[in-house]
C-alpha cells in the first residue's frame, strides 16, 4: 500500500467537518430515519475544491459533428471541468451520531444497579518511545537524557543536557471503558390525528436523533417505546419509526403505560430512567392534562432522573399541554421542556433535552 | 536509478512472460518507425493502486495532502460504479514509467503499451519538455519528505492550511517562463532635463513644423507613463505570480520552501497542459499504426476495434484531445505526402486542382517528426489547421443562447472555428493574471490586474482565492478585472472582500 491511507483519513475528516457544519439540514431530512448503527448512508456533498482564479461559466466553445440531435444543450466548456462534481460520502449512521453527540449527555445520571452500563473515554496518560512532537514528555525526555549522559560520563554541571532520539519520551492516550449506570430510556410519542404529517415527521426525526446518539455512545441503554392517540400500546423499535395513525389524544394513556412498563420491569433502585415525550400539546381535554399532571407530580417525575417533553408547533393543535406543564413545574430541574418550531429546530431542541449542564 | 527501480519492481509488479514478449516487439517496432523514447519500465498494478497512482499525478511519493486523498475517492468510486477506468498511465520522467492495469484484456495491454511508446517518444523530443526534471521521480519524494519535516517542525494543520492556500494560486504561473529569458532591459534613459522630448530644431521657424503641437502632447504623456512606470515595481507586469511571491512576500523559510515546491510541481506540470491535443494524438497515431499493421491477431480485432473507438468517440458537441490530435496528425502526413504545402499550393484557388494535388513529394512521416519536435497545442492548430480540415471534421463553435436557456450551435466558419479554439487553448480556462504593481497606493499593497479576452473571472472562487493572497503577501491585496464590460477592483484587507468600479 502506497501512503494514500493517509491523505484518505485526512480526507475524510474534512469531509466530516463539512458534514457538522451541515448536519442540521441532514438530520431534518427525514429519510434516515429508521436505519440502524451499522447502515451507511450515502450523503451528496459539493465536491470540495480548491478555489483558483478561472474564468466563469460563459464561454463558448468549438464542437464537432452534426450539432444537432440528441443533446444540443450539451455544451463543451473550454478548460477543466472539475470542481462541479458530486462527491458521494458514506458514513454509518453512529458516525453521524457521533458528530451530532459530542456536546450531549445522559443528565444526572447515577450509579445504580448491578447491570452496568459502560461508556469509553480517552485519557493521555501512557508513556511511548515514539509519538508526534508535539506530545513529547520534557520532563521524561530530560531524565532520560540526564540518565544517560551521567552513566557515560558526560555529565559536567553547566553543560547542557541533550536528548538523543532514544532519550525521547512521549505521552499517549489510553482508552479506557468507565462503567456506567444502568438506564432505561421510555420513548412515548403522540401519533394522533392533530399532528400533520409534518409534525410527525418532526417528533420522529427527533426521536430518531436522540436514539440513535444514545445507542452510539451508552452500550446497553434498555429502550421502550410506547405509541399514543386516545389509547396507548407499546410497539418495536421498527414500528415506532414508521407507524402511521390517528385519531383523538388522550395523553394520560401513554404516561399510564410507561409508568405500567417501568414499575414493572424497572425498579427506580436499580436503573436510571429517561422518559421522554413528544407531542403537538393538544390533549383531548383539561381534566386529562389534570389526571397527566397528577401521575407525572406523583409517580413518573419522582422515579426519573430526567422528564423530557418535546413538543411540535401544529397549525391544528392548541398547544396547551407545554403551558400546562410549565406551569405545574415551574422549577422542577428535573422536567425539561423544549419546543419545536419546525425541522430546523430538532437540534436546538435535543440540546435543551440532553445537552450537558441542564 | 537502479535502486528506484528495483525497489518499484517489486515481486509479482513485474510483466508475465506473454507481455513481456509483446513488450519487446513493440518496442522494437517502434525503434524500427524511428521513434525514440527513454528507456520505459512497465508494472502490473491492481485497480486499487493505479488508481492510487494515478491519485498522486503518476508519482509514488508526494507530499501529505487530503486533496490527494478525495481524488483517489472519486476514482474508486467511479471505476466501482463503471463509470471510467485508467487504462494507461505513464510520467515523464527518464527512465519513465508506465502502469498497466492487471485486469485488462491483453490486447488492451498490448494497445496500452504501443500508446505508452509514444508518449515517451514525446516527453523526450518534444521542445516543450525540454526544461522539465527528468529527476521528477526523485524530486517529488525529496519534496515529500521535506513537507513531512516541515509538518514535524511546525504542525499538520498550520502546514495544510499554507499549502491549500498555495495551491489556491498555483496556476498563476508563466508557462513560457522557462523557455525565454526575461532579462530586463538595460536603458539607459537620459537625464531628465524637464523638456518634453523636443526634437532638435536649429531653425526656430521650422520648430513649429518639427515639433507641432499635437506630437508635444503625444510626447508629454508618454513622458508622463515612463515616470508612472518608473514609480511601479515591478517595472514590467509579471505573470508568474507564485515566483513573484517567493522572491518578495514576507515569508518564513518553511513557507518559502513550501512555496517553492509548488511552483516546481507546477511547473514540471505546465507542459502536458500545453501539448494535450498533441501528445495524446501522437500517442495514438502510433498505436493504431502498430496494432493494426503489426501486433493484433485475428482474434483480438473486435476488442481492439471495441476499445479504440472509445479512446477517439465523440461525444455530441465535445472535443476530445485524441480525436482531434490523431486526425490532425493524419491529415498533415496526407498533405505531405502529395506535396500540399509551399507558395504553389498556397497560390492555388481552384478547389479541384486543389483536391487533386499530388506531386508525390512522400513526406508526411518526417514532416511528423518534425511537428512532434517543436510545436504547442496552440502554434500546432494555429499552423496546420485548415479550412479542409476543419470541414471533414465538421467542426463548429457553440455559445449559449440566454433565451432558449441551452447551447446552441454559433457559427461553422473556419475563421470562428480556429479563432475560438485558439482561444480556448491560449486560456486553458485560466486568465492570464499579472502582478501589476506591489507598492500600490504607495502602501506596500499587491495589485494584480487580469488580461480580459472576453470572460469574466468566476467571482466567488476570485475571492476566496484573493483572501488566500492578502494572507501570503502579508498587506491587503487587489485585483482589477471586467465585470460584464465596466472595469472594476475586488480588494481583500485580510479580512474581508470589497468590490468597487474603477474611474
Amino acid at each position: 500500500m502506497l501512503n494514500i491511507d493517509r491523505d484518505l483519513g485526512r480526507f475524510r475528516d474534512i469531509v466530516r467537518g463539512r458534514v457538522r457544519r451541515d448536519l442540521r439540514r441532514y438530520m431534518s431530512s427525514g429519510e434516515l430515519i429508521g436505519r440502524k448503527g451499522k447502515e451507511t448512508v450515502s450523503i451528496p456533498l459539493p465536491q470540495i475544491g480548491i478555489p483558483r482564479l478561472r474564468y466563469g461559466k460563459n464561454q463558448g466553445g468549438v464542437g464537432q459533428g452534426e450539432g444537432e440531435g440528441d443533446q444540443p444543450g450539451q455544451g463543451p466548456r473550454a478548460g477543466d471541468a472539475s470542481g462541479e462534481h458530486m462527491l458521494e460520502v458514506e458514513l454509518t449512521v453512529d458516525e453521524l451520531a457521533e458528530i451530532l453527540g459530542e456536546e450531549l449527555e445522559l443528565p444526572r445520571i447515577e450509579p445504580k444497579g448491578n447491570r452496568q452500563t459502560k461508556t469509553t473515554k480517552t485519557t493521555y496518560k501512557g508513556i511511548a518511545q515514539q509519538g508526534p512532537e508535539s506530545l513529547r514528555h520534557f520532563k521524561r525526555t530530560y531524565r532520560r537524557a540526564l540518565q544517560r549522559t551521567i552513566a557515560s560520563g558526560g555529565f559536567h554541571p553547566g553543560r547542557p543536557i541533550v536528548p538523543i532520539k532514544d532519550d525521547k519520551r512521549y505521552r499517549t492516550f489510553e482508552v479506557e471503558t468507565e462503567p456506567r449506570s444502568a438506564a432505561v430510556v421510555v420513548y412515548m410519542m403522540d401519533v394522533s390525528g392533530s399532528m400533520g404529517n409534518e409534525q410527525k415527521e418532526i417528533v420522529r426525526s427527533e426521536a430518531f436523533w436522540i436514539d440513535a446518539w444514545l445507542k452510539h455512545n451508552y452500550d446497553d441503554v434498555e429502550t421502550r417505546f410506547i405509541i399514543h392517540d386516545a389509547s396507548a400500546r407499546e410497539v418495536d423499535r421498527e414500528t415506532f419509526f414508521r407507524t402511521r395513525e390517528s385519531g383523538g389524544t388522550l395523553i394520560s394513556s401513554a404516561y399510564k403505560l410507561a409508568l405500567e412498563i417501568l414499575q414493572k420491569d424497572y425498579p427506580p433502585a436499580d436503573w436510571n430512567i429517561y422518559p421522554f415525550h413528544f407531542s403537538d400539546g393538544d390533549n383531548w381535554s383539561q381534566s386529562d392534562t389534570k389526571t397527566c399532571i397528577k401521575l407525572l407530580r406523583d409517580e413518573l417525575v419522582p422515579m426519573s432522573n430526567q422528564f423530557s417533553y418535546a413538543q411540535v408547533d401544529s397549525q391544528y393543535g392548541s398547544g396547551q399541554f407545554i403551558k400546562d406543564l410549565e406551569g405545574a413545574f415551574p422549577e422542577d430541574e428535573q422536567v425539561v421542556l423544549s419546543r419545536v418550531p419546525n425541522r430546523e429546530g430538532i437540534m436546538n431542541s435535543i440540546r435543551e433535552l440532553l445537552g450537558k449542564g441542564n | 536509478m537502479a535502486k528506484i527501480s528495483s525497489r518499484f519492481l517489486r515481486e509479482g509488479r513485474q510483466l508475465p512472460p506473454e507481455l513481456e514478449d509483446a513488450r519487446l516487439e513493440i518496442k522494437q517496432i517502434c525503434e524500427e518507425y524511428g521513434l525514440d523514447f527513454f528507456e520505459t519500465v512497465f508494472e502490473m498494478c491492481t485497480y486499487e493502486e493505479i488508481n492510487m497512482i494515478a491519485a498522486y499525478g503518476g508519482f509514488p511519493t508526494r507530499y501529505p495532502h487530503w486533496r490527494f486523498g478525495m481524488e483517489f475517492l472519486e476514482m474508486q468510486k467511479s471505476y466501482e460504479y463503471g463509470l471510467s477506468k485508467i487504462y494507461e498511465m505513464v510520467i515523464n520522467t527518464d527512465p519513465s514509467y508506465a502502469y498497466l492495469m492487471d485486469c485488462n484484456l491483453v490486447v488492451d495491454q498490448k494497445l496500452v503499451m504501443a500508446h505508452v511508446f509514444g508518449h515517451v517518444d514525446f516527453f523526450k523530443n518534444n521542445h516543450w519538455f525540454k526544461p522539465t526534471n527528468r529527476k521528477m521521480l526523485d524530486q517529488m519524494a525529496n519534496h515529500a519528505t521535506r513537507v513531512r519535516d516541515i509538518i514535524d517542525r511546525e504542525g499538520a494543520s498550520t502546514v495544510e492550511q499554507f499549502v491549500d492556500m498555495c495551491l489556491s494560486l498555483d496556476n498563476l504561473i508563466d508557462p513560457y517562463l522557462p523557455h525565454i529569458q526575461r532579462t530586463r532591459k538595460a536603458t539607459e534613459e537620459p537625464e531628465d532635463d524637464g523638456s518634453v522630448g523636443r526634437l532638435p530644431s536649429e531653425r526656430h521657424y521650422m520648430d513649429r513644423h518639427i515639433n507641432p503641437p499635437e506630437f508635444l502632447a503625444a510626447q508629454r504623456e508618454k513622458k508622463a507613463s515612463q515616470a508612472e512606470k518608473a514609480a511601479r515595481y515591478p517595472e514590467e507586469p509579471v505573470r508568474d505570480v507564485l515566483g513573484f511571491l517567493l522572491q518578495h512576500a514576507r515569508l518564513a523559510k518553511w513557507q518559502r520552501q513550501i512555496l517553492q515546491i509548488i511552483r516546481d510541481e507546477a511547473y514540471y506540470f505546465a507542459p502536458q497542459g500545453q501539448t494535450k491535443i498533441m501528445n495524446e494524438g501522437w500517442a495514438t497515431y502510433w498505436h493504431t499504426k502498430l496494432m493494426t499493421k503489426h501486433i493484433l491477431t485475428d482474434s483480438e480485432v473486435i476488442d481492439y476495434a471495441d476499445h479504440h473507438s472509445g479512446t477517439v468517440a465523440q461525444r455530441p458537441g465535445q472535443l476530445n484531445p485524441y480525436k482531434l490530435g490523431v486526425e490532425l496528425y493524419r491529415h498533415i502526413e496526407r498533405r505531405w505526402d502529395r506535396g500540399q504545402f509551399g507558395k504553389d499550393w498556397l497560390d492555388c484557388t481552384d478547389p479541384r486542382e486543389r483536391k487533386a494535388w499530388d506531386t508525390g513529394a512522400m513526406l508526411g512521416r518526417d514532416k511528423l517528426f518534425e511537428v512532434r519536435r517543436t510545436h504547442n497545442d496552440i502554434t500546432f492548430l494555429d499552423t496546420f489547421l485548415t479550412p479542409e480540415f476543419c470541414r471533414e471534421q465538421g467542426f463548429f463553435t457553440t455559445k449559449f443562447d440566454k433565451k432558449a436557456d441551452e447551447w446552441v450551435v454559433d457559427s461553422r466558419e473556419f475563421a470562428d472555428v480556429k479563432k475560438q479554439l485558439l482561444q480556448m487553448l491560449a486560456s486553458r480556462g485560466t486568465p492570464r493574471i499579472y502582478v501589476y504593481d506591489a507598492n500600490f497606493a504607495n502602501r506596500g499593497e499587491l495589485l494584480l490586474t487580469h488580461e480580459h479576452e472576453g470572460l469574466d473571472i468566476q467571482l466567488d472562487w476570485a475571492s476566496v482565492t484573493l483572501a488566500n493572497l492578502a494572507a501570503l503577501w502579508g498587506r491587503p491585496v487587489h485585483l482589477e478585472t471586467l465585470l460584464e464590460g465596466k472595469p472594476i477592483r475586488m480588494s481583500h484587507d485580510g479580512s474581508e472582500v470589497t468590490r468597487e468600479e474603477v474611474r
